[in-house]
């Protein structure tokens, strides 16, 4: 099937991608980031395949959406029944009309993985919660990448004024091979809705990942967001909102890079109208010969008075050859504004290691019990308490104790 | 139990400690005393595995056993405390978590099981209302926006469990009022034993109103210049230290 303005969409994107490509390290925000290495692997679009060999997740605290390789699978899902929770292609065909209104009306500037995904996405979530309605149960988006290959998902979220829902992503794959994660969503916040969206990439460890989030948050519209990068080889992180009046937005981000990894995170936060209030808080822990980035930007527009926002980016590096790249910017063109941001990169504290040394504690297990005290500040933010075992389960892993 | 045999310590290559002797038996409490830079705090970090402190000459035998030679942890587990005169701030790291793991890193260190859990909060409990210690103090990280008085009690309260056999209280009585002192010092008490030692290093006289030595040695320059029984402290808060150093 055909939709015709999709596919002016899709063409003009193709267009523009065959002109730029993916984003070369000489633009600004692609700097610290070369993803020169995705073209090379001249990934093919991943196939629908018939059958699969995953069972559905248990239903119980959250509702399931499950993407493999990039095609909703129905088989083994469970969505709600009073919200409308579908799939693009689903959409496109029920709720055309709506999805035209929003179709990438959230993407203010757009680059070669936005377009890419525009001109290729082969499948992704739809969902619309109405006015005064709650999404009862967490929604669970689970992407499973089996393939080599490119998997473009597209997702449109939308909340209607008062409505609420919260949304966990979660990226796996049972695959060493490399693949390329390429999802892009739009977000639609409506006045005095309430969305929390958790992102947990935990992707393969020869995966690219791309993963951009642009947000719209009407009058009194609340956004949260936290942003957990475990996984990939090569990760890049998009997280784009902007707020209309009184609109609040916090933006949480953990990145845990080991080995040759290379986790980029990439926030902007437009204030466009006043009394809006942000906070952005993202803490990276960079081993062996990791790489991290954090570009962040807040910008107030010159009308956009009263803006309270704070930003603050933490950095423990492990290892010498570890590094981090970090950018926090402020761009302020109003007057009557409270903004501040701050920035740490720091080894352990050689006298805290010590203090647990005398308690009996040995070194190594001391690093550990600061390392995940560091990182674990960031899970405890999560209010989804299945995620947060999860995840502290993960933490623990990763940095055993006792 | 302690033998400190004509030790010297250099601190970036210079001589703090100029051989100092000392032997601590079982049950002994030991003050040191001494002007500022005289190698007191030294003596303590250097007693507990700290980095940065090179030894140069000497020897120390914890009940027989090379102390120098063992890491910081090692030395925990056989034994040694040190009540520390500024107290870490340890984010994200709950106190009661950090009792459980150095509890158990001794037990395993001993060949005793692990704590049980119920018996851990049962003892930990115990011990936090004995130092008249809020509960919440355990949930909450390790000394993180705690009063200087608060962090000292919490090293008390590392302190009884983990029934160390020596102890070393760095200046505990710094920066503590009169009703914590009291408290730190009931603390200090209610764990003398036949069996454990205490070496209290202190500028001041105060402290040991409330925790009675049965040797108080003056550390000065580096080498300990006298030494005598409680008496001796209240004399040097009489005379200050300067006709120890003229002597």
């Amino acid at each position: 099937m055909s939709i015709s303005w999709l596919e002016d969409l899709r063409q003009q994107a193709a267009a523009q991608f065959e002109t730029t490509g993916f984003p070369a390290s000489n633009l600004e925000d692609w700097r610290y980031t070369n993803v020169s290495a995705i073209a090379k692997n001249e990934f093919p679009i991943a196939k629908f395949v018939e059958d699969v060999d995953f069972d559905a997740v248990e239903s119980g605290s959250a509702f399931h959406f499950v993407l493999v390789d990039g095609y909703f699978r129905e088989e083994l899902s469970n969505l709600p029944e009073d919200i409308t929770v579908c799939s693009i292609n689903d959409a496109l065909k029920k709720h055309d009309d709506l999805l035209q209104a929003k179709f990438n009306q959230a993407i203010q500037n757009t680059h070669g993985f936005i377009d890419f995904n525009m001109a290729n996405f082969t499948d992704g979530l739809f969902v619309h919660v109405p006015k005064n309605a709650i999404l009862e149960k967490p929604l669970q988006i689970i992407h499973i990448a089996t393939q080599k290959a490119v998997l473009p998902t597209r997702h449109v979220v939308i909340l209607d004024e008062n409505a609420k829902a919260e949304l966990i992503e979660m990226f796996v794959s049972p695959e060493k091979h490399a693949y390329f994660t390429n999802s892009v969503a739009e977000i639609f916040v409506g006045e005095n809705a309430d969305l929390t969206l958790y992102k947990v990439q935990q992707e393969g460890e020869n995966a690219y990942h791309f993963g951009g989030i642009y947000v719209q948050q009407q009058k009194h519209a609340r956004f949260t967001h936290h942003n957990f990068a475990l996984g990939s080889l090569l990760a890049r992180s998009d997280v784009v909102s902007d707020l209309e009046t009184a609109a609040e937005c916090e933006l949480n981000g953990l990145y845990l890079g080991n080995q040759n990894q290379h986790l980029d995170n990439l926030t902007r936060i437009n204030h466009k109208q006043p009394h809006g209030i942000s906070r952005e808080f993202y803490k990276g822990i960079l081993n062996d010969k990791a790489r991290g980035v954090f570009q962040g930007r807040i910008v107030v527009a010159e009308n956009a008075q009263k803006i309270d926002s704070q930003m603050n980016n933490r950095n423990l590096l492990l290892s010498n050859e570890a590094e981090i790249d970090t950018k926090p910017q402020l761009e302020i063109y109003a007057d009557d504004v409270k903004c501040s941001h701050g920035v740490t990169v720091g080894q352990l504290d050689e006298k805290s290691i010590f203090y647990l040394q005398s308690r009996g504690i040995d070194e190594e297990t001391a690093k550990h019990i600061l390392t995940f005290a560091f990182a674990n500040e960031m899970v405890e933010k999560i209010g989804f308490e299945p995620l947060k075992k999860q995840l502290k389960t993960q933490l623990s892993s990763r940095f055993p104790t006792i | 139990m302690l033998k400190i045999k004509d030790l010297t310590v250099n601190v970036e290559n210079k001589q703090i400690l100029k051989g100092l002797n000392l032997e601590v038996n079982a049950g002994e409490i030991h003050a040191i005393m001494g002007p500022n830079g005289a190698g007191k705090s030294t003596l303590s970090h250097v007693l507990s595995g700290k980095a940065g402190y090179e030894v140069t000459g000497g020897s120390v035998t914890f009940n027989g056993k090379d102390l120098l030679e063992m890491p910081a942890e090692i030395r925990a587990r056989e034994g040694v405390f040190l009540a520390f005169q500024y107290p870490v701030e340890i984010a994200g790291v709950t106190n009661v978590y950090l009792l459980k793991a150095a509890l158990n890193a001794v037990r395993k260190h001993k060949g005793l099981s692990e704590v049980d859990a119920m018996d851990f909060l049962t003892l930990v409990k115990a011990k936090t209302k004995a130092l008249e210690m809020d509960e919440k103090f355990l949930y909450r990280a390790v000394n993180e926006g705690f009063s200087g008085g608060e962090k000292k009690r919490n090293e008390i309260l590392q302190m009884a469990m983990l029934e160390p056999q020596l102890c070393i209280l760095d200046e505990t009585d710094s920066g503590l009022d009169i009703d914590a002192l009291r408290i730190v010092a009931d603390g200090v008490n209610a764990l003398r034993s036949e069996n454990r030692s205490f070496i209290m290093v202190t500028h001041y006289q105060r402290l040991l109103d409330y925790i009675k030595p049965d040797f108080v040695h003056v550390l000065a320059d580096g080498k300990i210049v006298k030494s005598g029984g409680a008496d001796l402290a209240l004399e040097l808060e009489e005379k200050g230290y300067g006709w120890l150093e003229q002597a």
